[in-house]
């Protein structure tokens, strides 16, 4: 297909639909982008293709169908940057590792500065990005003005522009191809994909998890890999693990698709929205969580009608863009805004959650480190820092107060 | 957008609300004898149930009273609502559709 | 010309011009864009997004898939489809191929919200809405009523001015009873929870020019309803065949909507492709208005009423045919037929407009929002509202207060409709304890609905007329350009879910998100996969229901009310001497108070605080400071409330006295800093930081109310009551001295950390010895409502001493030289008050305060924290940048590198004789003494480590 807003076809042929094995080595709970990268890494890294991915609804229908798809390596800390650079360099190759036309546009993100402490926060994690290895400039008003022209930098508004961070590398991909992209590949690898299977319960025997329970039947295994995000609480209170997680509502929204105005990805933390303008022309957006813990997928429409205020102070040419589509994912926010990833109390049983509202773009790095984490039954390097052990020692990587960016 | 009783004022909109997370979680006695694990349960990890769930809000916008809900994080229908110090009502009905 | 000498809702008597792809063209009051082209003779309105094909109108409603169009003037407006827009004088509009354009200049709409708050909201004001509302009203209930059109009638509308009296009649009766509410023009787009549903109002758009600057444009209504009725009707669903996207093809429902309500034949000859009764009425009155009729119909038990009326207006009826594709370029020129189910092509029938009826779609949209449950009814090929929920209707059905009506709820009659309405209405008011009757429905002949449809969602392929394979024509979403083959290929490719076969095929994801396609798309993904379609489900139903501009729901919170500005009582003094502002939390502080240069210009940021930070070290200078943050604490327990805040000790604090304190969070990390004054036994006056007040007030609150409700203690904010001035530096105690005369200023008599009440200018005060600075300062608080009369008397006092006022920034400068850290700027949140060097503020003989557990955890007693210390460049010319990353060697070449902290405050001092910075450094007060490298931006400057006070080390300059 050609035309202004044709994107690259899906493949003929995605993944088989095959009835669940009575045993699999390793189990993957959740069958969102990093149950499905995870599945792909156990099978290409390690060999291990003895795998379900376990997925309740639909495959990648979760969060990896709803985000805003927003990939960046910009954090703040050592161990964040580390986890995510290692993420965009897989990006990098995705495409072509994958063989599946993920769309990955590296157009580059700003976050916007609109106090003097927003400016200092910024500067300071600009320079700790570039002595990570991480690409990343401080532009001031003039120059978000350059990279993105719609961005209204009058220092009339409630709350001018004074600069911005940028990362030349970040951009977006499109989350569903890059989701089946990976399906794709672990199923061609021999792994088993299975939908419509909810997990309900987990064997445990001495200590050890041995099997799961599905609304398909009972499924022995070896080993269990939880990457079931917005619902890691309720799978993990099944052994009678408590999580330091609550899972809010996220909502993320779609104009018409319009001739391309919006060059870039735009981040604006203080007055709360962000945007970019996807392939085929639709304005993407979204904003802060809902502030109440909810599996509704649903969120409450004050939250769209503040970020509509956020998104015209900054962009004033999208007042007679439309509002089309609207919906909500299920995010699994920690304390310090950090994930989770690494190994738990009970023998065989693995955790991946807490990547909140920013886990689209960890999607390759963590799978990666993940099935490391599974293969080997110790953490990857760069998930080491990301224990649960850390709520107790105190070590939490807080991207919180210092770097307040979401997403 | 939540119709919230609150229940000094009545039915006013969620907006009007801050959420507190879980209800019911007591300051730990002599918190010097807890063991750092403890106390980091006390700090970090909150219940997230999907179905009833009691839990604190603060009507912000209002009367500025923090009170309790019973709430299904399912449907986000409202259960209960009680003060501060009365205790959780019993529920007749029980999880999320 | 194919509008007809009569008949019609149009106003004939105006004629209203418009310019369509740069032709001109006329229309009347009443038309749409799509009526008024298609009264011109204009079929085709727009081009597919991805293959060119010409695309035309196919609907008279919101569900249009095709005829989507740019608006370019008054003003640009993307994307909006000509079906729903009123025709106005001076409209100028075109095509889209696609893709909308964005206005390039400012948009002068106004638009606003209003909140309604009613017992019954009744959404759609066709038959089944009206009978709603109306036996709602008459039971004395607070009603809403809102629709779409103009006016109402709903489905009504499309025909031969069916119960059109008795519409008018009931409007005009709601209308006249009070506590009713009926808005026009208004389609609800959404259900949130509890009865809340959104819907937006187009006030103005119908008016173009005309439309008056001082109005709201468009108005978003929140309305909060205790039951909410949906009469939302249903939307006709074509069929699938090959070519169906030529412009000439048409719903039925359309075809006679345009001849009844507007007043337009649409073809002359004209081929009625039906599956069901519903199209026949249209078939008829086309033909009854002059059009040469044909009907195609795969049933062979046509119902002998609807056969007798083809027979006497001389329609030409083919029953068991189908249609499998048409021919046309620009418009469509004729249809294939084939015999269904035996196959096989049969003829060739020429027209020029198509009109097609698979049956309908109820309205659901809302309803599923709302959470209701669908369930397939085989027979009308429709997904319907689930009955027997808590609130569920007789004929309807309905989730906790919202109930679904007419055709919505799959009511075929009109009577039946009527009927529905007025039952819902009164089931929804007994549960809201209102015993009401149902009003009698208006008189209505039968429908003739006799024959059951045959559901059918495309025709096969396999009996195309000449056997080719057509699919990749067979459009299920013409708007995305996806066929029926794109379908089959979803499925080919293991796809098992409507939901991944949308994604694949992208249908139902453009303007009309699918309320014609994705049903349909269901139903040929169910044939393939050979499951029941029952299973299968639809797609979600996602607000908004139809699109709503951005600037609609952004409403009046633009600008300067984006956010409120707050500015303290002295604000217009500052603006007069030419302060420059800074944003803090929502507060406007004066940055620096820049004078004119002897060359005329501007004294830049360094002059200014150069000048500023001297006359407060060596003369007086004076600042805003009523931004801080003040809370009101009162109660016997007032004392042991704030001993469990604050790290350090309260409660020993005597009337008369001050002291400097900290408030961690639970976690042990900072959470913000103050004084804490103590006014009496029972009350307190503690001072924020600027940007957490409200935080501290909550978090106080929560604890006072959830921690320790047995403590007697009440909080109340008092930021916006008092003005506070500081007044600093070694003059500073003339100054107080001379507009406070009864005042002994004597450091004896009034000793640092301690208060005064005093009356300056008649104005009673309360002055504290407090420095925030390091030189003689006292802080003068007075009523907001006097402060700028005691600033001018303290600035006019201070004139003999040359007293400076000055900003934010000189404040940040002379703090600083002292080591005074800035919660939010040399914190972040991961900071304890040992790791700013400030041990002494942490008491050791409370048994417990707020954050006192956590400093004992492992990563709290760490040896190599990082810590608040003093950063000398070692050229101390050279500024640091606040937020430098600090390293203990030059050397960089390796990426990454291990960084030590950064660097947290910057500034050049005139005390100091250079620039300096602070920083949080790893094992920072381990290092004094030691060379670093403070890297900023790719340059490397070496920097001496001090301790974080660089000037008067002693505390000398306190007492003046
Ligand atoms: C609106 C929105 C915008 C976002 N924007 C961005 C962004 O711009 N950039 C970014 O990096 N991140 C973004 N995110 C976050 C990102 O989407 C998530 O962090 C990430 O997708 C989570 O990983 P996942 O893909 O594996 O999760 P999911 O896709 O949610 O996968 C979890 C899966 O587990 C399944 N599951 C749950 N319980 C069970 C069970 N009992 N049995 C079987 N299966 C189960 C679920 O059905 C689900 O499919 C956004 C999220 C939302 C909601
Ligand atoms: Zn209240």
């Amino acid at each position: 297909m050609t035309g202004p807003t044709a994107v690259p076809e899906h493949p003929e042929f995605l993944w088989r639909n095959p009835e669940p094995k009575p045993f699999y080595d390793i189990v993957v709970v959740g069958g969102g982008g990093h149950g499905l990268a995870t599945a792909y890494y156990l099978a290409r890294n390690h060999g291990i293709t003895n795998v379900a991915v376990l997925e309740k609804g639909w495959l990648a229908g979760g969060n990896m169908a709803r985000n805003t798809t927003i990939i960046r390596s910009n954090y703040l800390w050592d161990e964040s940057s580390a986890i995510y650079e290692h993420s965009l360099k897989l990006w990098e190759g995705l495409e072509e590792d994958l063989g599946y036309p993920i769309l990955f546009s590296q157009r580059g993100v700003l976050n916007l500065a609109h106090s003097l402490q927003d400016v200092r926060d910024s500067v300071r994690r600009v320079n700790a990005n570039r002595l990570n290895g991480v690409d990343a400039e401080w532009v001031d008003a003039a120059g978000v003005k350059e990279l993105c022209p719609i961005v209204n930098i009058s220092p009339d508004v409630r709350y001018p522009v004074l600069g911005a961070t940028y990362q030349p590398r970040g951009g977006i991909a499109k989350h569903d191809y890059v989701a089946w992209g990976f399906a794709r590949r672990a199923d061609e690898l021999g792994i088993d994909l299975i939908q419509n299977c909810a997990v309900t319960g987990l064997d445990v025997i001495g200590g050890k998890v041995v099997g799961v329970r599905t609304t398909r039947g009972d499924i022995a295994t070896g080993k269990v890999a939880l990457a079931a995000a917005g619902h890691s609480s309720v799978l993990a209170s099944m052994v009678g693990l408590r999580l330091p997680i609550q899972s809010h509502p996220l909502q993320g929204l779609v104009s018409e698709l319009l001739e391309p105005v919006h060059p870039t990805v735009v981040m604006s933390n203080a007055v709360h929205v962000y945007v970019s303008q996807a392939h085929k022309g639709e304005l993407v957006m979204g904003a802060g969580i809902d502030s109440f813990n909810g599996y509704g997928q649903r969120g409450a429409f004050h939250i769209i009608e503040r970020q509509m205020s956020a998104a015209l102070e900054l962009f004033p040419i999208f007042a007679r863009a439309h509002l089309l589509r609207t919906w909500a994912g299920i995010v699994d926010t920690t304390p310090d805004a950090s994930p989770i990833v690494g190994l738990t109390p009970i023998e065989n049983l693995y955790l991946n959650c807490g990547w909140g509202t920013g886990g689209f773009k960890a999607t390759p790095g963590v799978g990666w480190c993940f099935a490391h984490t599974v293969a080997h039954d110790k953490p990857h390097p760069y998930n080491a820092p990301f224990t649960l052990e850390r709520f107790t020692s105190g070590a939490l990587v807080d991207e919180h107060g210092a770097a307040a960016v979401a997403h | 957008m939540q119709l919230i009783s609150c229940p000094w004022c009545g039915p006013r909109e969620e907006a009007e609300y801050h959420y507190g997370g879980q209800a019911h979680v007591a300051y730990p006695h002599e918190v010097g004898a807890l063991s750092d694990a403890d106390w980091a349960h006390y700090l970090f990890f909150r219940d997230n149930p999907r179905g009833p769930f009691a839990e604190r809000w603060v009507h912000a916008a209002g009367c500025r009273r923090w009170f309790n809900a019973v709430r299904d994080t399912g449907t986000h229908e409202i259960l209960a609502v009680y003060r501060i110090g009365e205790p959780q009502p019993e529920l007749g009905r029980q999880a999320s559709r | 010309m194919t509008r007809l000498p009569t008949g019609g809702l149009i106003d004939r008597t105006t004629v209203l011009s418009f310019t369509f792809d740069g032709r001109p063209y006329a229309g009347h009051p009443g038309d749409t864009l799509a009526s008024a082209l298609l009264a011109n003779g204009v079929h085709r309105v727009a081009t597919s997004v991805n293959r060119g094909r010409p695309r035309g109108i196919m609907a008279a409603g919101v569900e249009e898939a095709s005829a989507l169009v740019q608006l370019e003037a008054p003003f640009p407006e993307p994307m909006l489809s000509a079906t729903t827009i009123e025709l106005y004088e001076g409209l100028v509009a075109r095509g889209l191929p696609g893709r909308g354009t964005l206005a390039d200049r400012p948009d002068p709409g106004r638009y606003d919200a209003m909140h309604v708050h009613c017992d019954v909201l009744v959404v759609g004001a066709g038959p089944a809405g009206l009978m709603a509302a109306l036996t709602a009203a008459r039971a004395g209930s607070r009603v809403a009523l809102v629709d779409d059109q103009p006016m109402v009638g709903g489905s009504l509308l499309g025909t031969r001015g069916e119960l059109s009296d008795w519409s008018a009649s009931v409007l005009a009766e709601l209308t006249s009873t009070p506590e009713v509410l009926v808005l026009s023009r208004t389609t609800a787009f959404g259900y949130y929870d509890d009865g809340f549903v959104l819907a937006l109002q187009k006030r103005t758009d119908h008016l173009g020019a005309a439309a008056p600057d001082n109005a709201a444009r468009q108005r978003i209504w929140r309305i909060r309803a205790k039951q909410v009725i949906l009469a939302t009707g249903a939307h006709e669903r074509p069929v699938v065949f090959a070519d169906n996207d030529r412009p000439g093809v048409m719903l039925a429902q359309a075809g006679r909507t345009y001849l009844n309500r507007y007043g337009v034949l649409a073809g002359n000859r004209i081929v009625v492709f039906t599956t069901n009764d519903s199209a026949y009425v249209a078939a008829v009155e086309l033909a009854e208005a002059g059009a040469e009729v044909t009907v195609v119909d795969p049933r062979t038990d046509l119902a002998p009423f609807w056969a007798a009326e083809c027979a006497r207006v001389g329609i030409a009826v083919r029953p068991g045919h189908l249609v499998t594709g048409t021919t046309g370029e620009e418009r469509v020129t004729g249809v294939h037929l084939a015999a269904y189910p035996s196959g096989g092509a049969s003829a060739t029938v020429h027209c020029d407009l198509l009109l097609v009826s698979g049956g309908w779609n109820p309205t659901v949209h809302l309803f599923s929002q709302a959470g209701g449950k669908l369930e397939y009814d085989a027979e009308l090929g429709a997904f319907l509202p689930v009955a027997g929920l808590p609130g569920a209707g007789v004929l309807g059905a309905g989730v906790l207060g919202v109930r679904v009506s007419g055709a919505a709820a799959g009511a075929v009659s009109l009577a039946d409709c009527l009927a529905g309405g007025a039952a819902e209405a009164v089931a929804a008011l007994s549960d809201l304890g209102v015993a009401a009757r149902p009003v009698a429905s208006p008189p209505v002949g039968t429908d003739r609905v006799e024959t059951a449809g045959l559901v059918l969602w495309a025709a096969p392929v396999e009996i195309s007329l000449d056997g080719s394979d057509l699919s990749d024509t067979r459009f299920v979403d013409l708007q995305r350009d996806a066929t029926v083959s794109d379908v089959l290929r979803a499925t080919g490719a293991g796809l098992r879910s409507v939901e991944h076969v949308k994604r694949y095929t992208t249908i139902g994801t453009a303007h009309d998100q699918g309320k014609t396609s994705g049903l349909i798309a269901s139903g040929i993904t169910a044939d393939a996969l050979g499951v029941d379609i029952a299973d299968l489900g639809t797609t979600t139903f996602r607000p908004p229901y139809t699109s709503v501009s951005f600037a609609a729901l952004a409403g009046r919170d633009r600008g300067a009310i984006f956010d409120p500005v707050r500015v303290t009582a002295i604000h217009p003094w500052h603006i007069e001497h030419g302060a420059q502002f800074e944003d803090v939390g929502q507060w406007k502080r004066p940055l620096c108070y820049p004078r004119r240069t002897a060359s005329g210009g501007l004294e830049d940021l360094p002059a200014v605080v150069a000048r500023e930070t001297r006359a407060a070290r060596t003369g007086v200078a004076m600042m805003d400071g009523s931004t801080l943050g003040k809370i009101n604490v009162q109660g016997v327990d007032a004392g042991e409330f704030l001993d469990r805040i604050y790290t350090n000790i309260i409660s020993t604090l005597k009337p008369g006295f001050v002291r400097y304190a900290v408030m961690c969070g639970m976690d042990g990390m900072i959470l913000d800093d103050g004084t804490v004054m103590r006014v009496a036994d029972t009350e307190f006056v503690l001072t924020t930081t600027t940007g957490n007040a409200a935080k501290v007030l909550d978090w106080l609150e929560e604890l006072a109310q959830t921690e320790w409700p047995d403590l007697r203690v009440h909080l109340t904010s008092v930021t916006e009551q008092w003005a506070t001035i500081p007044v600093v530096g070694p003059l500073s105690r003339q100054v107080i001295a001379a507009v406070a005369p009864a005042l002994d200023v004597s450091n004896e008599a009034f000793g640092f950390m301690t208060w005064r009440s005093a009356k300056i200018v008649g104005i009673e005060a309360r002055i504290c010895r407090i420095s925030f600075s390091g030189e003689l300062a006292y802080e003068v608080n007075v009523p907001s409502w006097y402060g700028i009369a005691v600033w001018q008397a303290l600035f006019d006092a201070g004139q003999p001493y040359g007293i400076t006022p000055y900003g934010t920034e000189t404040m940040h400068v002379l703090r600083a030289e002292k080591g005074y850290p800035i919660i939010g700027q040399d914190t972040d949140g991961t900071v304890t008050p040992q790791d700013l060097g400030m041990s002494w503020v942490v008491s050791k003989k409370k048994l417990d305060f707020v954050g006192k557990r956590s400093f004992s955890r492992t990563e709290n007693q760490r040896p190599d924290r990082k810590h608040l210390v003093g950063l000398l460049p070692v050229d101390r010319s050279v500024l640091l940048d606040e937020g430098a990353q600090v390293l203990a060697d030059d050397d960089v070449s390796q990426l990454p590198v291990a960084m030590l902290g950064h660097v947290t405050s910057s500034y050049r001092s005139v005390a100091l004789g250079g620039t300096f910075g602070l920083a949080l450094v790893r094992s920072g007060r381990d290092r004094i003494g030691e060379r670093l490298f403070a890297w900023q931006d790719g340059e490397v400057v070496p920097v001496t480590v001090t301790g974080p006070v660089l000037y008067d080390q002693e505390g000398a300059r306190r007492d003046g």
